[in-house]
């Protein structure tokens, strides 16, 4: 089985005091420490356990810069066997409509039974380049798996419904998925790992090798555009106990008196 | 905008809320004259559920179709085909849900309707729309511009606007009984699976001790569980901690897990997604631990203490058990 698994290079974001640059359509990156997209992570981590099944390849594909092989070379040090790097200036600005656009050029003229992406990215949150991608392909899909089983060229698979529900369907190869959080415990990496593949080459494609225009991708090709990005309105918030950890302590246990915390 | 279609969402025969917080904010772009449509897609047995939405759209476009039962991407993409043709307006509403985030980007793909996701407000200005959305985990809001078209399509985050007090209006149901055809064997829906159902329900508990990324080991977790049995209450999680199988599936609160409503709710080391949010912001009193004093937690927390949960816990679980000896 062929395997396509799109990963993104994203910053951590979690724990940054985050700025707002002069542009205003996006934030300050240089002290932002970036690594691999964790919902893409865990779909690699679903390829390689296929692959370990049933055999086959593994390839990746990241769309960026250079830096961006530091994410291909994590994938290939986790058991994914080819990376590519989809790289020119045009793309930038691409919303997930463009940049599914972008891989889709790219993953036509490869073999592929499956393509995994990550539910959504943890940078711009859309959620939707993987489901697009599909449609563009003409694939069967389904988004937010969080179980995977095949037999013969048949999935079934389990996607993350609310509530704790869960939604059984099967698909019918090939197929794109999109893999939620959760679904595996994605293997360790290790520093000798990725000095294995060090010197594995990446193959970089621009625009051109695609056979895209500048009017298909980035701002151009895109459907949405952000015109300025501004900090949430911050709620009423929390009322902030402070002092020694003792007087901190001895106010908590006030207020879970008052409040009925305390059974 | 003059008219405006929302996608109803409805499963295993009931309603979901998405779908009236759709309908609310619909009324409210439309304003005076204009035109909520309802696209209503389901099995003719499902017609009794449109007795909710009619008082709340001006028009109920009905699909009926025995191969509409339960939600299926290509069939509703097959039915759309038919309702696109039919149906006149300028934007289109879906949740983004796991049943919107499942089609509506497909939907924008292939008829090439422009389109954003997860937005948490539309702007009307001018005779356009502006939608706000969240980046980087909702630290950031980002007012997006589409592409002209003659329709547009938002998925709408589930909570960002009232399902309470929509507007009532006197609606028609048209009924559209043609056959949804076209070969769907690439995908089927098998069923539906419940929630497993743990040793304990954290849904009935008054207590509640829930911990997020911030507890950063499996180890750590009986620190909680201290406190947890000091107060009498239970332990519960955010999704990082299920992920990563620190405590089951069942413990998980928040969109994809548990909604629960406790007395008092304490968050250590939760930074406080809005899908984490949307499962606990109804407890009586919400109190935050977290070493950052911009987590969005401490937006919808009663009391807070900036500080590393590993001080805060042992010196308040010190205290609790000093007072019930």
């Amino acid at each position: 089985m062929d395997i396509i698994v799109c990963i993104k290079r994203v910053p951590e974001t979690a724990e940054a005091d985050l700025v707002i640059d002069g542009t205003k359509k996006a934030i300050e990156t240089d002290d932002l420490v970036y690594s691999i997209n964790e919902w893409d992570n865990y779909a690699v981590e679903a390829a390689i356990q296929l692959k370990e099944a049933e055999g086959g390849t593994i390839t990746v594909i990241s769309v960026g810069p250079e830096e961006n092989n530091e994410v291909l070379r994590r994938a290939l040090a986790m058991g994914a066997d080819e990376a590519i790097r989809l790289t020119d200036p045009a793309f930038e600005g691409s919303d997930a409509y463009a940049m599914a656009k972008v891989l889709a050029a790219a993953i036509k003229d490869m073999p592929h039974d499956l393509i995994l992406t990550g539910v959504q990215a943890d940078d711009d949150g859309f959620g939707a380049t993987g489901v697009a991608l599909a449609q563009m392909l003409g694939l069967p899909y389904a988004a937010l798996v969080t179980d995977i089983k095949k037999e013969g060229d048949t999935l079934t698979v389990h996607r993350e419904l609310e509530g704790g529900l869960e939604e059984v369907d099967t698909l019918k190869l090939p197929a794109l998925l999109t893999i939620q959080t959760g679904i595996n415990e994605p293997r360790y990496v290790s520093i000798m790992g990725i000095r294995r593949v060090a010197k594995k080459e990446i193959a970089a494609k621009g625009a051109a090798d695609l056979g895209l225009s500048e009017n298909d991708v980035g701002l151009n090709g895109s459907m949405s555009q952000i015109e300025e990005l501004f900090f949430p309105p911050v709620g009423e918030g929390a009322e902030i106990i402070e002092g020694t950890m003792d007087e901190k302590a001895e106010t908590l246990v006030k207020i879970l008196k008052e409040r009925g915390g305390i059974a | 905008m003059e008219k405006i279609a929302v996608l109803v969402e409805h499963r295993q025969d009931e309603v979901r809320d998405i779908t009236f917080e759709m309908l609310g904010k619909a009324h409210q772009l439309v304003g005076e004259g204009g035109e909520v449509i309802a696209l209503f897609l389901g099995d003719p047995s499902q017609k009794g559920l449109l007795d909710a939405i009619t008082p709340h759209a001006h028009r109920v476009i009905a699909y009926l179709d025995t191969n509409l039962k339960n939600f299926e991407p290509l069939r509703y993409q097959a039915a759309f085909s038919q309702i696109f043709e039919n149906v006149d307006c300028q934007l289109i509403l879906m949740g983004q849900t796991a049943f919107g985030m499942d089609l509506a980007p497909a939907v924008a793909a292939k008829w090439e309707i422009p389109f954003t996701s997860d937005v948490v407000d539309i702007e009307a200005s001018d005779g356009d729309l502006m939608a706000i959305r969240q980046m980087y985990s909702g630290k950031v809001n980002a007012k997006v511009s589409l592409k002209a078209g003659d329709k547009r399509l938002l998925t709408v985050r589930a909570g960002a606007f009232p399902a309470e007090d929509i507007p009532t209006v006197s609606g028609e149901v048209q009924e559209i009984t043609g056959a949804v055809e076209g070969d769907f064997s690439a995908r089927t829906f098998v069923e539906y699976l419940e929630a497993a159902v743990g040793d304990v329900d954290i849904t009935q508990a008054d207590i509640i001790v829930s911990v997020g990324r911030g507890i950063k080991d499996a180890d750590n977790i009986p620190i909680a569980e201290e406190l947890a049995n000091a107060l009498g209450g239970v332990v519960a999680c955010s999704r990082p901690v299920a992920d990563k199988k620190w405590l089951p599936k069942e413990r998980q609160v928040g969109t994809s897990g548990k909604t629960v409503k406790p007395k008092v709710y304490i968050a250590l080391g939760i930074s406080g997604a809005f899908q984490h949010q949307a499962g606990m912001k109804n407890a009586g009193t919400i109190i935050a631990v977290n070493k950052d004093p911009k987590a969005p937690i401490f937006g919808i927390a009663h009391y807070g203490i900036v500080d590393d949960l590993f001080k805060v816990v042992p010196a308040l679980t010190e205290k609790v058990k000093g007072i019930k000896g």
